[in-house]
C-alpha cells in the first residue's frame, strides 16, 4: 500500500496538480485565475510525460559524438539515457499551452474592455442589467 | 506531383497562411481572391488523393523521409481520402460565401480573418490525414486555436462563450494528451499503425483502457457529445456568419472521424468492440445527446442556436452509429460524416444569408422571406428536407444505415431516438417556415397583394455557394449506395458483421 | 400467364414531364403563357400514359429503373394494370382540374397563382411516381414528395386557418410515414433483403404472424393519406385549400395515393396469403369498417359542403380497402375499380362545391336551399355525382360498389356486407337532402332568385364533364374494368 503510493508519486503529483488546476478553472469567480488554473492543468500533463521519460540514475540523452556521424559501433546503453521523445512532446505541447494562453488572454482583455470587469459574478450583473434595459427600452 | 499530393495539401494553405498578411498589407483586395485559389488547389489535390487511394490503395507519406514508427507519417486511405474531400469542398464552398458577410461584419479585419482561414483549414487536413498520434493532437489544436479567435469576433456575447469554449476545449484536448501519453506508457509508440499491432500484446492492460477512456472522453468534449456540449450554442450562435460556415460543419465532425479512426486503426476493432463490451453504454449517450439536441432545440427562439443545437443531434447519430458495432451502424456513422458536413454547411451558409439580410438571428423576423428571397428559401428548404430525412436527399440515406443498422444491433432506443429527432426537426424546421411564408398574415380573402414584394435575393457569390451545397445534398444521396461500396466498405475491418 | 415485360423509358417520362414544365410555369410573364405550359405537360403525360396501355392490357408491363442506389434496390418503375388504373385516372384528371382551376382562380383573382401551378405540377409529378413505383422505396420517395408538394397548396391562403390545418395536414401526414411507415419499411428489408413488389409479397416465410400484423397496422396507419381513423383529422382540416386543390387532390390523387400505397403494400409486400394465413386481413377489414361507418355518420352532421365531401371521401377510401381485404375475386376487382369511380364522382362533387362558392360565395349547405333555380347545371351534375358515390345506376359508381357486393357474398362475409349496405344508405342520407332541397322547395323557402347565373364556363365545363364521364363509365367501364381484373389477376391468380 504504501509501496503503492510512494512508489508511484509522481502520477500523484501530476494528478493533484491536475486537480488543483481543475478546481481553480471551475470553482474560481475571476477570469483570469480561471486561466491560471486551465495552465496549471496543462503544466500538470506536461510534467506527467517528463516524469515518464526519467529512468533511475540516467543521464541526459545527449551522445558524445568522437566526430562523424555516429556510424561506428558505439554500443548505446539505453538505459543510462533518459528518454528525449516525451521531452520533445512537449516542447510541442508548451507552445500550444502559450498559445492558447495568448488567445485567452487576448480574449480576456476584450471581455474587460466590454464589460469593465474580469469577475464573472460582476459580468452576469453587466449583462443583465443591460437585458433589462434592452427590454424596458424596446 | 501526386505523390507529394499529401505534404502539399497540408502545406500549401499554410504557407499562404504566412504569406497573407504580407499580401493584405500590399492590396488588401488580394486576400479573398487568393484563398479561393488556394482552396480550389486543395480541392483538387484531395480529389486527386481520393481517387488515387481507391485505385491503388492507401498511400504513406513519410514526412521528411523518416520511416515510421519514428518518424511522423501522412497516412491516407478511403476513408480519410473522403473526408478530406468533403471538408475541402464545403471549406471552399464557405470561402466563396464568406465575401459578402466579412465586409459587413468584419470590416477592415479581412486580412487576419483570412489568415486564419487558411491556418484552420491546415489544422482540419492535418488531423485528417496524419498517421501519428502526438501529431493528430498539435493539429487538433492547432485547429481550436484558430477555431477560438475566428469565432470570437461575432455579436455581442462572443467574447464569454468563446471563452468558454476555449476552456472547455482546452480541458478535453488535455485529457486526449493524456490518453496518448498512457498510450505511449503501454506500448511505446506514437505511430497509428505500430500501435495497432501493439495492442493485442498488452490488451489486458488496464493503462491502455484508461488511455481509450480518455482519448474518446476527450473527443466527446470536441464533438459536444451531451454532457459536454455546453460550449457549442453559444459559441457558434454568436459567431460571425463566415466563420461559423467554415467551423460548425468541420470542426465537430472531423472529431468524430477521429474517433472512429482511434477506435478502427488504433486501439483496434476487436478491443473496442469485443473486449470492452462499454459500447452500448454508448450507443445509450448516444440517444440521450440525440434526444436532449432535439429537445433543447425546440425550446430555441434564435434559428442560429437551433440550428447548433440540431448540429449536438447529428453528433448523436454519428456516434451512435458507430458504436453499433455492426457494418451497417458502421457504414451509416462514416456516411453521415460526409452528409453531415453538407447538411450543416447548406443550414449555415442559408442562416448566414439569413443574418446578412435580416440582421437578427431570430426566427421572428425571418417574415415574409420565402418571397423576398425564394431561392434562398427552396436551397433551405432541401437542406431542412435533408435534416428531417426527406428521400432522395443525403439525410434520408444515412438515417436508412444507422436505423437498419439500429434494428440488427437490436438497440431499439436508438431507432426510436433517430425517429424521434426526425419528426422533432420537421416541427423546428416548419415554424421556420411558416414564419417565412404566412407571416406577414393575410386577412382572410385579401392575401397578400400582388406582386407588391420585390425579389431582393442574396447577392451572386453567398447564393451561388448556397445553392451548389443544395444540389450536392441530393447528389450525395443519390450516389450513397455507391459511396458505401466503393469506399466506406473497405475502411470497416472485415471482422465486423 | 407470363408477364411480358418491356424496358422502356417511358414510365420515367410519365413522371418527369410535368417537372420540364415547371420553368415554363415560373418564368411566364403572362398568365395564358403560364397556363398553356400546364396544359402542354399534362395533355403530354396523358399520352405518354395512354402510349402504354394497350400493352398493359395485354398482360405486359413496363420496367425502368431511373437510379440504382443499391445493387438490388433503386429508384425503379413497373407499370403494371393496376399502376395503369390509377395514372390514367390521375392524369386525366389533372387536365379537367387545371381548366378548372383557371376559372376559380381568376374569377376569384386569387394570388401567387404561379406557385400555385408549379407546385400543382410537381404533385402530379409525384403522383404519377408512387402509381409507377416498383419498389417500397420509390413509393416512399415520391410519397414524401407528394406530401411536401401539396402543403403550400393545401396553405394557399396563408391566414391563420392555412396554419393551422397545414399544421394538421403535416402532423399527421408526415408524422405517420415518418413514424410509423419509415421503420416499417426498414424492419420489412432487414428480415426479407428486398423491398420490391412482389405478386406473393415478400414477407411469406420470413416475418413471423405477431410482427407481420404489427408492420401491417404500422404501413396502415403511417401512410396517412388513406384516412383510416384515427389518421384522418387531415382531411377535413385541409378543405381550406381552394377547391380546385380539394378537388384533384383530396378527391384523386392525395388520398388516392394513400389507398394505392396501402394496397400496395398489401398485396405486393404483405401478400394475400400471408394476410389469409394469419387472419390479418380480417383486422384491417375491421377497422376500414369502422371508419367507413363513422365517417359517414360524422357526414351527416356537417353543414359546411365541403367538410361533408371530406368525411365521405374518408368513407369512400376505406371502401377499397374493404374490397381488397375481402381477398375474393369479385371484391378486390370492386376495391380496385371504385378508385376510378369514386374519383371521377367525387371530383364532380367538389367542382360542384366550388362553382357554388365561386358564383355565389355560399359554403354552408343551410344556406343552398333552391340553389338549383340559379345554377341548375351544376346541381344537375352533383346530382349525377353523389349518385356515383352512392352506387347507383345509371353511374359508374354503381359498377364498382356491384363487384363489392357479390365479393362480400364471395368472401362470405355477411357482415361486411351489411356494412356495404348501412353506408351506402348513409351516404344517400347526407347527399340526396343537398340537391333535394336546392330543387325542390317552395318559393318561399328559395333564397334565390329564379335567374339562371352560373358559375364561369370555365368552371361549368369540367364538371359536366366529369358528371357524364361517369355516367359514360356506367355503360362503358372499360379500360379501368379491365385493368382491374388484370390486376386482381396477378394478384391472386397464378
Amino acid at each position: 500500500m504504501l509501496d503503492f503510493i510512494i512508489g508511484k508519486y509522481n502520477y500523484w503529483f501530476y494528478i493533484i496538480l491536475m486537480m488543483v488546476g481543475f478546481y481553480a478553472i471551475i470553482g474560481k469567480r475571476n477570469l483570469v485565475k480561471k486561466i491560471i488554473g486551465l495552465n496549471i492543468f496543462q503544466t500538470a500533463i506536461i510534467l506527467f510525460y517528463v516524469s515518464i521519460a526519467s529512468k533511475k540514475g540516467a543521464t541526459l540523452p545527449i551522445l558524445e559524438h568522437h566526430g562523424g556521424h555516429g556510424d561506428h559501433a558505439a554500443i548505446i546503453e539505453v538505459a543510462s539515457y533518459m528518454n528525449p521523445l516525451p521531452h520533445v512532446l512537449m516542447l510541442t505541447a508548451i507552445v500550444v499551452m502559450v498559445a492558447t494562453l495568448g488567445v485567452a488572454l487576448g480574449i480576456l482583455i476584450k471581455i474587460y474592455k466590454r464589460y469593465g470587469s474580469v469577475e464573472e459574478d460582476e459580468i452576469a450583473c453587466v449583462i443583465k442589467s443591460e437585458n433589462m434595459k434592452y427590454e424596458v427600452g424596446k | 506531383m501526386t505523390d507529394q499530393a499529401p505534404i502539399l495539401v497540408l502545406a500549401i494553405p499554410l504557407l499562404t497562411a504566412i504569406l497573407m498578411p504580407l499580401a493584405g498589407l500590399f492590396r488588401e483586395k488580394l486576400c479573398y481572391p487568393l484563398v479561393i485559389m488556394i482552396m480550389m488547389v486543395t480541392t483538387a489535390l484531395s480529389g486527386a488523393i481520393l481517387f488515387q487511394t481507391i485505385h491503388f490503395g492507401p498511400i504513406h507519406y513519410y514526412i521528411g523521409d523518416w520511416r515510421p514508427p519514428w518518424g511522423i507519417e501522412l497516412v491516407i486511405d478511403p476513408l480519410n481520402a473522403l473526408v478530406l474531400l468533403a471538408i475541402s469542398v464545403s471549406a471552399l464552398l464557405a470561402a466563396i460565401s464568406s465575401k459578402a458577410v466579412v465586409e459587413k461584419e468584419l470590416e477592415g479585419k479581412e486580412i487576419y480573418f483570412y489568415t486564419l482561414f487558411l491556418l484552420q483549414m491546415t489544422g482540419l487536413t492535418g488531423m485528417v490525414i496524419t498517421g501519428d498520434m502526438f501529431n493528430l493532437y498539435v493539429f487538433l489544436e492547432i485547429t481550436s486555436i484558430t477555431g477560438y479567435a475566428l469565432l470570437a469576433v461575432g455579436e455581442d456575447g462572443s467574447y464569454m462563450a468563446v471563452f468558454k469554449y476555449l476552456v472547455m476545449g482546452t480541458i478535453g484536448a488535455s485529457f486526449y494528451l493524456i490518453g496518448v501519453g498512457y498510450l505511449y506508457m503501454a506500448t511505446g509508440s506514437l505511430n497509428m499503425a505500430d500501435v495497432a499491432s501493439l495492442i493485442p500484446g498488452v490488451i489486458h492492460s488496464r493503462i491502455v483502457f484508461f488511455a481509450f477512456i480518455l482519448c474518446v472522453a476527450g473527443l466527446f468534449v470536441k464533438m459536444a457529445m451531451f454532457p459536454v456540449h455546453g460550449w457549442l450554442p453559444g459559441a457558434y450562435s454568436k459567431a460571425p456568419s463566415a466563420a461559423a460556415a467554415l467551423i460548425a460543419p468541420l470542426t465537430t465532425k472531423v472529431s468524430v472521424y477521429i474517433l472512429i479512426r482511434i477506435c478502427l486503426s488504433v486501439f483496434t476493432a476487436e478491443y473496442v468492440f469485443d473486449f470492452l463490451k462499454q459500447t452500448d453504454f454508448i450507443v445509450w449517450l448516444a440517444s440521450a445527446t440525440i434526444v436532449f439536441g432535439s429537445l433543447s432545440a425546440l425550446a430555441q427562439k434564435n434559428y442560429k442556436k437551433m440550428l447548433t443545437y440540431i448540429l449536438i443531434a447529428e453528433v448523436g447519430y454519428m456516434v451512435g452509429g458507430f458504436f453499433l458495432g455492426n457494418r451497417l451502424g458502421i457504414s451509416g456513422a462514416i456516411l453521415h460524416i460526409v452528409n453531415d458536413v453538407a447538411m450543416t454547411l447548406a443550414l449555415f451558409l442559408g442562416a448566414g444569408i439569413f443574418f446578412w439580410k435580416t440582421g437578427s438571428g431570430e426566427r421572428e423576423d425571418l417574415k415574409g422571406l420565402f418571397v423576398k428571397m425564394p431561392l434562398t428559401m427552396t436551397g433551405f428548404a432541401l437542406a431542412a428536407f435533408s435534416v428531417i430525412g426527406v428521400p432522395p436527399t443525403c439525410g434520408f440515406f444515412s438515417k436508412w444505415y444507422l436505423i437498419s443498422g439500429g434494428i440488427a444491433g437490436g438497440q431499439y432506443l436508438f431507432v426510436a431516438a433517430l425517429i424521434f429527432s426526425s419528426l422533432i426537426n420537421a416541427v423546428l424546421f416548419f415554424r421556420l417556415f411558416e414564419i417565412a411564408y404566412f407571416q406577414p398574415f393575410a386577412d382572410h380573402h385579401h392575401a397578400p397583394a400582388h406582386g407588391a414584394v420585390a425579389i431582393e435575393e442574396a447577392p451572386i457569390h453567398m447564393l451561388a455557394p448556397f445553392l451548389v451545397a443544395g444540389a450536392i445534398l441530393i447528389a450525395l444521396g443519390l450516389y450513397s449506395g455507391e459511396i458505401v461500396t466503393q469506399i466506406i466498405q473497405f475502411a470497416i475491418p472485415a471482422e465486423i458483421m | 400467364m407470363p408477364m411480358e415485360t418491356l424496358f422502356s423509358i417511358k414510365p420515367a417520362l410519365a413522371v418527369l414531364v410535368s417537372l420540364l414544365a415547371i420553368p415554363g410555369i415560373v418564368l411566364s410573364k403572362k398568365p395564358n403563357v403560364r397556363e398553356s405550359w400546364t396544359f402542354i405537360a399534362a395533355i403530354a403525360k396523358l399520352a405518354i400514359i395512354v402510349s402504354m396501355l394497350p400493352f398493359v392490357l395485354k398482360g405486359g408491363e413496363f420496367h425502368y429503373t431511373l437510379i440504382e442506389i443499391w445493387p438490388n434496390l433503386g429508384i425503379s418503375f413497373r407499370v403494371d394494370a393496376f399502376g395503369m388504373l390509377f395514372a390514367l385516372v390521375a392524369s386525366s384528371l389533372w387536365i379537367v382540374t387545371s381548366i378548372y382551376s383557371i376559372g376559380y382562380m381568376r374569377h376569384l383573382d386569387e394570388h401567387s397563382q404561379t406557385r400555385y401551378f408549379t407546385f400543382f405540377a410537381v404533385a402530379l409529378s409525384a403522383t404519377i411516381g408512387v402509381a409507377f413505383s416498383a419498389n417500397l422505396l420509390t413509393m416512399y420517395l415520391f410519397y414524401e414528395a407528394l406530401s411536401l408538394a401539396t402543403y403550400p397548396l393545401v396553405t394557399h391562403h396563408q391566414d391563420k386557418e392555412a396554419r393551422t390545418s397545414g399544421r394538421k395536414y403535416l402532423f399527421y401526414i408526415l408524422g405517420g410515414s415518418i413514424a410509423l411507415a419509415l421503420p416499417a419499411m426498414l424492419i420489412t428489408y432487414h428480415f426479407t433483403g428486398t423491398l420490391d413488389f412482389a405478386a406473393h409479397g415478400v414477407m411469406a416465410g420470413k416475418i413471423n404472424s405477431g410482427l407481420g400484423l404489427a408492420l401491417t397496422l404500422m404501413f396502415l396507419f403511417g401512410f396517412a393519406k388513406v384516412g383510416i381513423m384515427p389518421m384522418h383529422s387531415w382531411l377535413p382540416a385541409a378543405m381550406v385549400a381552394p377547391t380546385p386543390v380539394s378537388a384533384l387532390l383530396h378527391a384523386v390523387a392525395v388520398v388516392k395515393v394513400g389507398a394505392f400505397s396501402v394496397v400496395r403494400v398489401l398485396t405486393g409486400i404483405v401478400g394475400t396469403g400471408f394476410l389469409a394465413d394469419f387472419g390479418i386481413h380480417f383486422v384491417v377489414a375491421v377497422i376500414a369498417s369502422v371508419t367507413i361507418i363513422v365517417a359517414s355518420l360524422i357526414a351527416l352532421s356537417q353543414d359546411e359542403l365541403k367538410r361533408r365531401l371530406a368525411f365521405s371521401t374518408i368513407g369512400q377510401l376505406s371502401y377499397i380497402l374493404l374490397g381488397v381485404c375481402l381477398l375474393s375475386e369479385a371484391g378486390m376487382t370492386g376495391g380496385i375499380l371504385h378508385i376510378a369511380m369514386h374519383a371521377f364522382g367525387k371530383i364532380t362533387l367538389f367542382f360542384c362545391a366550388g362553382a357554388i362558392f365561386c358564383a355565389t360565395g355560399i359554403k354552408k349547405i343551410s344556406e343552398m336551399t333552391g340553389i338549383g333555380k340559379r345554377m341548375p347545371v351544376t346541381m344537375a351534375a352533383f346530382f349525377i355525382g353523389s349518385l356515383s358515390v352512392v352506387g347507383l345506376p345509371p353511374c359508374g359508381g354503381f359498377i364498382s360498389k356491384w363487384q363489392l357486393v357479390i365479393g362480400t357474398m364471395q368472401a362470405g362475409q355477411i357482415s361486411m356486407l351489411m356494412v356495404l349496405l348501412t353506408s351506402s344508405m348513409l351516404n344517400a342520407a347526407y347527399f340526396f337532402p343537398v340537391f333535394y332541397k336546392a330543387f325542390f322547395c317552395s318559393d318561399d323557402e328559395s333564397l334565390f332568385e329564379d335567374k339562371v347565373d352560373e358559375a364561369p364556363i370555365w368552371c361549368v365545363v369540367p364538371l359536366t364533364l366529369t358528371a357524364g364521364i361517369s355516367v359514360i363509365l356506367f355503360f362503358f367501364p372499360q379500360p379501368f374494368l379491365n385493368l382491374a381484373q388484370l390486376a386482381v389477376s396477378a394478384i391472386l391468380g397464378s
